[in-house]
């Protein structure tokens, strides 16, 4: 019976063979078994290597160098300067303009999560409360516009609400002269709530679809009417579901540009659009900076809120 | 789920089903009528015209567009590829092993996921400016941005969504498999390539596919990133509508939509396909037999 | 059968070493290598410890059972042998050559697993064969073992079929193929039985058992079923929290149990509390003695083992025929079908005696005064 020595350093994270420290078996030590742990997580370093360090270089970095820029200060050329150090930038962000631009998008963020929230609610209810083959089939009805292209999707509703659209079409057939939704805050919440009502709808169902309906039998059991049966029952039961759809609407209608570019216009000027004049047309790159940087951290925090809460993977 | 005792009933169920058909009415409404606008011969986008192929016809003829579609297929596919395999490693790292600096591994893995577009953007801007002209000092070259650097950034967020799916897909998987098949004299490259491999494969290709179509759709990330001559489709796109609402946009518009309803149509065959694979679940004979996690 | 049985129970009360010669039933075992050689295997999680310093050894061609409730560690020590963990401390040999350090795969030892573990995504002969393919075995070879293999478990026709398309006996028994095509040296099989119906339980207990006897294998098999471990098995283990108690043939288990756990877990059993008044009696705490053979030290605090069923009830009065005797009053009756259990409240504890179920038998009933009676030599005396 051989005794094992301390095993040599772990083995080379070879796949196509299988070796471990001792050729024969030998009797088992406490430091053999954290070496072959040890080796075990090694291995485990190795594989997620290639994707860990591809993510430090072209995120973490890219992050710390929007960070770095935001101290930064533009020049005459707009070019940046980042040797001084300081946080105008960021004062930039406490003026009147940032400050409405920042409370309009806040606005229309909040708008687009409780409608999503209204029409999504009963909608997921329903689907809930359907045959699994049913279920099935109106799910994937729900996801075939969720995949499709989302400038597409806008640019429907962009042809929609246009002058000469089957809306404004519609409108005037009933004398109400052409429609003049476009280009204003109610087509973006418009565009913003059709691109994110799949995202409300789908946590919903899964919350709801947990829920035992027994409970629902229950409570009309005992005298509840349709209304207090869902705010006392069904509602705080599937409260994850509504905190998991919120934070999936708000968060990308926070940052959203391609929508206020679409259906929005000059007067209603969001975040997502702000930023990005900084970069191409205005050349202050270190508002841009600071701004888009000061939204990553919020964002942050709200996941962090949203998986604190019990909150699943998407 | 209690089967249908909480079903709506009356006023209620009225409510909901006409909740649901507006709800179906409000997502097909915009791309229904737009494929149909897409036909008609008039050069005002939303009203009828008459019927015609001309704009189909213009989209296989204008240049500038197939220059566009040929970058996003070039850029999709090495996309996809890299990220397919990164994010399939990152999601069996995280799902079958415990390391040092997991949990930090893990949260970076999530964050390209919820930060919006936007930021991503001004990221890889500034990373790429930066990089570019050090690049350009220290190696006397002149390099700028373009294919390479849509690439790359496609690739940043996509192994992310990659990894999710495949994560998913491993979680569920039961690990008594690749154990039975140690027990079977495997070695660990041999329980990767029989067992694990084809047990995850539904996940891996409903990845790549998640990964083709987030590269072929991302506008504003590429719109920051692309150089001049290296525009991709949407981005293009993205411009002209900015410019007008023009009949061939919609022509454009409507073979976006087509390809990407496709590439949807596909990855749920496949997860169906997948699905029914997975379980042992034993017929019957009366007895309890096991439930392998499907 | 002769067997020779020496135990101690220490003084800590922790380890009971076992130092039973190999069981004679298996035909001039004695004196060879032992197949499965455990010596003071220890597995520590982090502060939890499993597996608590244990040593045994598995003949060759024994069917060896590991028995204990969920959580002993019975699990834990099958998958040591089986490589699927590594021990912490100790030596595990597999006929005389050390393997404890050794990956699954190199070990040559193959497992049925509780779930079968079947693959999903191979058919049945891809599945049997699995094994034989990893070592690169030739494949008209494969075939033909495969087919050898599916005929020993009487499923020769399922090859093309898909795991998900046989019933939960089939899947086992496919299991039970897909380990046995490779000739191990050593079978495990942990919890194979627990996921089948009763009656379909019973029969595998049986084809297990007679498979083995064919196969000369030794078969290594975990389980928390008491009835089914005294079934089948030549010897039995049984271990609680980590320990290993007692290593004996069901016989001994059952009749002379080494502690009060194995006693209690094993079939139903009363304890009657007492003192070892001398080697040849025990005082019960009621003052009764009893006729008892026991080495233990005088003044150390035992239970009597009294099994249900060694014990006959009798109106109080009529004769014990000379057997030691208690008395009680009956306080329930619980009606089996083929015997009847009536619970007796002695003057310091309650005790169950479980009659057979004859036409003859005297029907108590509740408040009866009776007289519980034993036979001398069916009882066995534990110290803790």
């Amino acid at each position: 019976m051989t005794i094992a020595e301390a095993p040599p350093s772990g083995p080379s994270p070879d796949w196509t063979d299988d070796t471990l420290p001792v050729d024969d078996g030998a009797e088992a030590t406490p430091e053999f078994e954290r070496a072959a742990e040890r080796s075990k997580a090694r291995r485990g370093f190795l594989i997620a290597l290639p994707a860990y360090a591809y993510l430090v270089l072209f995120f973490a970095v890219p992050l710390l160098i929007v960070a770095v820029y935001s101290f930064g200060t533009r020049n005459r050329f707009g070019d940046t300067e980042l040797s001084g150090w300081n946080l105008d930038a960021y004062r930039k962000l406490a003026e009147p303009l940032v400050r409405d631009i920042a409370l309009r998008s806040l606005w229309l963020a909040i708008l687009t999560t409780v409608i999503c929230l209204v029409i999504a609610y009963p909608f997921a209810y329903f689907l809930a409360t359907r045959t699994p083959t049913v279920r099935n089939v109106m799910l994937v009805f729900v996801m075939i516009p969720f995949w499709s292209n989302f400038l597409v999707r806008n640019f429907a509703w962009r042809v929609l609400l246009g002058t000469d659209g089957p809306a404004s079409q519609l409108t005037e057939a009933v004398g109400l002269g052409p429609t003049r939704i476009l280009f204003t805050s109610t087509a973006v919440v418009l565009g913003l709530v059709y691109g994110f009502l799949p995202f409300m709808i789908l946590p919903l169902y899964a919350a709801i679809e947990r829920i035992d309906l027994g409970l629902v039998e229950a409570s009309r059991d005992l005298y509840a009417s349709g209304w207090q049966t869902f705010r006392r029952v069904l509602l705080p039961l599937s409260m994850p579901g509504v905190i998991a759809g919120s934070i999936l609407v708000f968060i990308p209608s926070l940052g959203a540009y391609v929508t206020p570019e679409i259906l929005g216009g000059a007067k209603t000027t969001l975040l997502g659009s702000y930023i990005v004049t900084q970069f191409l047309t205005a050349r202050n790159w270190p508002v841009g900076a600071s701004l888009s940087f000061t939204l990553t951290i919020i964002m942050l925090f709200a996941t962090i809120l949203y998986f604190r809460k019990g909150g699943r993977t998407l | 789920m209690s089967e249908s005792t909480a079903r709506p009933r009356g006023g209620t169920k009225a409510f909901l089903s006409a909740n649901a058909v507006l709800v179906y009415l409000f997502f097909y409404a915009p791309i229904i009528l737009l494929v149909v606008f897409s036909f008609s011969d008039n050069r005002n986008v939303g009203t009828w015209g008459g019927l015609t192929f001309d704009w189909y016809r213009d989209f296989a003829r204008n240049e500038p567009i197939q220059d566009a579609i040929w970058v996003s297929l070039r850029v999709a596919f090495v996309t996809t590829v890299v990220s397919v395999v990164l994010g399939t490693m990152a999601a069996l790292a995280l799902e079958r092993f415990r390391f040092r600096g997991q949990r930090v591994f893990d949260a970076l893995l999530y964050l390209p996921i919820i930060i919006p577009d936007v930021t991503m953007a001004v990221m890889m801007l500034l990373f790429f400016s930066q990089s570019i002209d050090i690049a350009n000092d220290v190696f006397g070259t002149q390099w700028g941005k373009g294919l390479t650097t849509i690439t790359l950034s496609h690739i940043a967020f996509c192994i992310s969504f990659v990894s999710v799916v495949v994560r998913a897909r491993l979680n569920g998987m039961d690990e008594r498999l690749e154990e039975a098949a140690l027990d079977l004299y495997a070695t660990r490259w041999q329980t990767f390539r029989h067992v694990t491999l084809p047990l995850i494969a539904p996940g891996v290709a409903g990845g790549a596919l998640l990964a083709l179509t987030l590269s072929l759709d991302d506008v504003v990330i590429t719109q920051f990133v692309a150089g001049p001559g290296s525009t991709t489709l949407p981005v293009y796109v993205f411009g002209l509508i900015r410019r007008g609402v023009t009949p061939l946009i919609n022509a454009v518009s409507v073979v976006m939509l087509v390809v990407s309803i496709v590439l949807v149509l596909l990855s749920l065959v496949l997860q169906r396909r997948g699905g029914t694979e997975q379980s042992t679940a034993p017929s019957d004979d009366g007895a309890v037999g096991p439930r392998a996690a499907a | 059968m002769a067997f020779d049985i020496s135990f101690s129970t220490g003084t800590d009360g922790d380890t009971v070493t076992d130092t039973a010669q190999t069981n004679t039933r298996t035909d001039g075992a004695a004196g060879r290598e032992p197949a499965v050689g455990i010596t003071g295997i220890t597995k520590r999680f982090g502060d939890v410890v499993a597996v608590d310093d244990i040593t045994l050894e598995i003949a060759d061609g024994e069917f060896f059972a590991l028995l204990g409730p969920s959580g002993c560690g019975k699990t834990t020590t099958l998958r040591m042998i089986a490589g699927l963990e590594f021990p912490t401390e100790g030596s595990l040999t597999i006929f005389g050559q050390e393997v404890g350090t050794l990956p699954p795969n190199k070990r040559p030892v193959n497992t049925v697993f509780q779930n079968y573990a079947l693959f999903p995504h191979l058919n049945i002969n891809d599945n049997v064969g699995f094994g034989l393919k990893m070592r690169k075995v030739d494949k008209r070879e494969i075939s033909s073992r495969v087919d050898e293999a599916l005929a020993m478990v009487r499923l020769t026709h399922m090859g093309t079929r898909r795991p998900n398309q046989l019933s939960g006996g089939q899947q086992q028994r496919i299991a039970l193929a897909r380990a046995l095509v490779n000739r191990p040296k050593v079978l495990l099989l942990d919890e194979p039985l627990g996921a089948l119906d009763l009656k379909l339980r019973q029969e595998m207990q049986t084809e297990l058992k007679t498979l083995q006897r064919e196969l000369g294998i030794t078969f290594v098999f975990v389980t928390h079923d008491q009835e089914e471990a005294l079934t089948m098995s030549d010897r039995i283990a049984v271990m609680d929290r980590g320990q290993l108690l007692q290593v004996d043939p069901p016989e001994a288990i059952y009749e002379r149990p080494a502690n009060r756990f194995v006693a209690d877990f094993i079939g139903q059993t009363n304890l009657l509390e007492g003192t070892v008044e001398s080697s040849d009696t025990v005082c019960l705490l009621n003052g009764a003695r009893i006729p008892l053979t026991t080495d233990l030290p005088a003044g150390r605090p035992v239970a009597v083992i009294l099994r249900p069923e060694r014990a006959s009830i009798r109106r109080r009065g009529e004769a014990t025929a000379g057997r030691s005797a208690v008395d009680g009053v009956v306080r329930s009756i619980t009606y089996l079908g083929n015997a009847i259990v009536y619970r007796v409240g002695l003057d310091w504890m309650e005790i169950d005696v479980r009659e057979e179920n004859r036409p003859d038998s005297e029907r108590l009933e509740a408040g009866d005064d009776v007289t519980v009676s034993w036979d001398d030599r069916a009882v066995a005396v534990v110290s803790e």
